[in-house]
């Protein structure tokens, strides 16, 4: 099936699959982040993405059908985002993950004249907050007390596996991909070092790693996530408010 | 961890250029640089503004209530320190 999507559609829906779960993920927290402030945070955040899913899944189609009526094999979002909230270190090392991979790519999809060039000129301001938030969180987390300093090193060694995926070039996204991938080390690693954590060591990509979200296989929360998210579109067939 | 564990800032906002800031509110954070990025997620969303200002609200001397009389009730027989006796030429905004 997948080999009859056209190209571009290929690209809207991977790029707006992991906006779309991610948002999802960062809505979770409303009612149970630690603090009212952080909470707003996350949930700007999480607006921001959806905001940019709705316009990508309108490239490939019709929104609401895509979001809400695909079976969990005809997603291709990254693994990375759809992995739980566990605790707010978690949580911010996804954001460091994601946000980072995401604000590198969007900026190079910008430069360029291709499809999503308009799309990506305008997100790329929303992401650069996003990545600026987690990398505060980071340095704070990491540099605080030894509780908080365990919990970020335990978050970043365990969502490490699914980093590699990232930079599994799409199908019509014109990327230098390799150069991504350095240039998202370095970032990364440099924003851990200052946090006081050590950069993880562990495999990205091969048969420790995770990695074929992009080809619609996901890890197991994902099915849950999904019905929760697609529950009452699919009970209510066509509702509106 | 609870918001009491954390300082309270007084955010003021800048609106448009020209303008001065004003104050919209307070809220939590450890330390400034997060009380600024709060202040942005709470209070600056929707464009309400081009620059903020934090400051911790411990660092505010206030007006006592009790000296409310004395400060802010001056005696009205004095017209001349209203400056109402002139006209506002046609225009000028925020005066």
């Amino acid at each position: 099936m997948t080999a009859t999507v056209p190209v571009p559609t290929t690209a809207a829906l991977a790029l707006g699959d992991d906006a779309l779960v991610l948002s999802h993920r960062l809505g979770e927290w409303a009612g149970h982040a630690p603090v009212l402030e952080e909470e707003v945070a996350l949930a700007n955040i999480a607006l921001d993405l959806l905001g940019q899913a709705r316009v990508l899944l309108s490239m490939a189609g019709d929104e609401d059908e895509l979001a809400f009526l695909r079976e969990e094999r005809a997603f291709t979002n990254l693994q990375l985002v759809e992995q739980p909230n566990g605790d707010f270190a978690h949580t911010i090392a996804r954001q460091l993950y994601f946000s980072t991979y995401q604000h590198l790519l969007y900026a190079e999809l910008a430069r360029g004249d291709g499809r999503f060039a308009p799309l990506a000129a305008k997100a790329v301001k929303e992401v650069a907050y996003h990545r600026d938030h987690a990398e505060q969180w980071t340095l704070r987390l990491g540099d605080g007390t030894d509780v908080s300093h365990e919990r970020m090193r335990r978050a970043c060694e365990a969502l490490w596996r699914f980093t590699g995926e990232m930079f599994q070039p799409v199908r019509g996204l014109d990327v230098d991909w390799p150069g991504l991938e350095a240039a998202w080390l370095d970032a990364v690693s440099d924003v851990l070092r200052r946090a006081t954590l050590t950069v993880p060591e562990g495999p990205r990509s091969g048969a420790w790693a995770a990695g074929a979200g992009r080809q619609g296989l996901h890890t197991e929360p994902f099915g849950r996530m999904l019905a929760e998210m697609q529950h009452l579109h699919r009970s209510h067939p066509g509702a509106s408010w | 961890m609870t918001n009491s564990d954390w300082p309270l800032w007084e955010v003021f906002v800048r609106s448009r250029r020209g303008l001065s800031h004003t104050h919209a509110g307070s809220l939590h954070a450890p330390d400034a640089e997060l009380a600024l990025r709060n202040a942005r997620d709470l209070y600056t969303r929707r464009g309400e503004g081009v620059s903020i200002w934090v400051v911790p609200s411990a660092a505010i001397t206030a007006s006592s209530p009790d000296e409310k009389d004395p400060f802010f009730e001056p005696a009205a027989d004095k017209p001349y320190r209203h400056p109402t006796f002139y006209e506002i030429p046609e225009g000028v905004k925020h005066l």
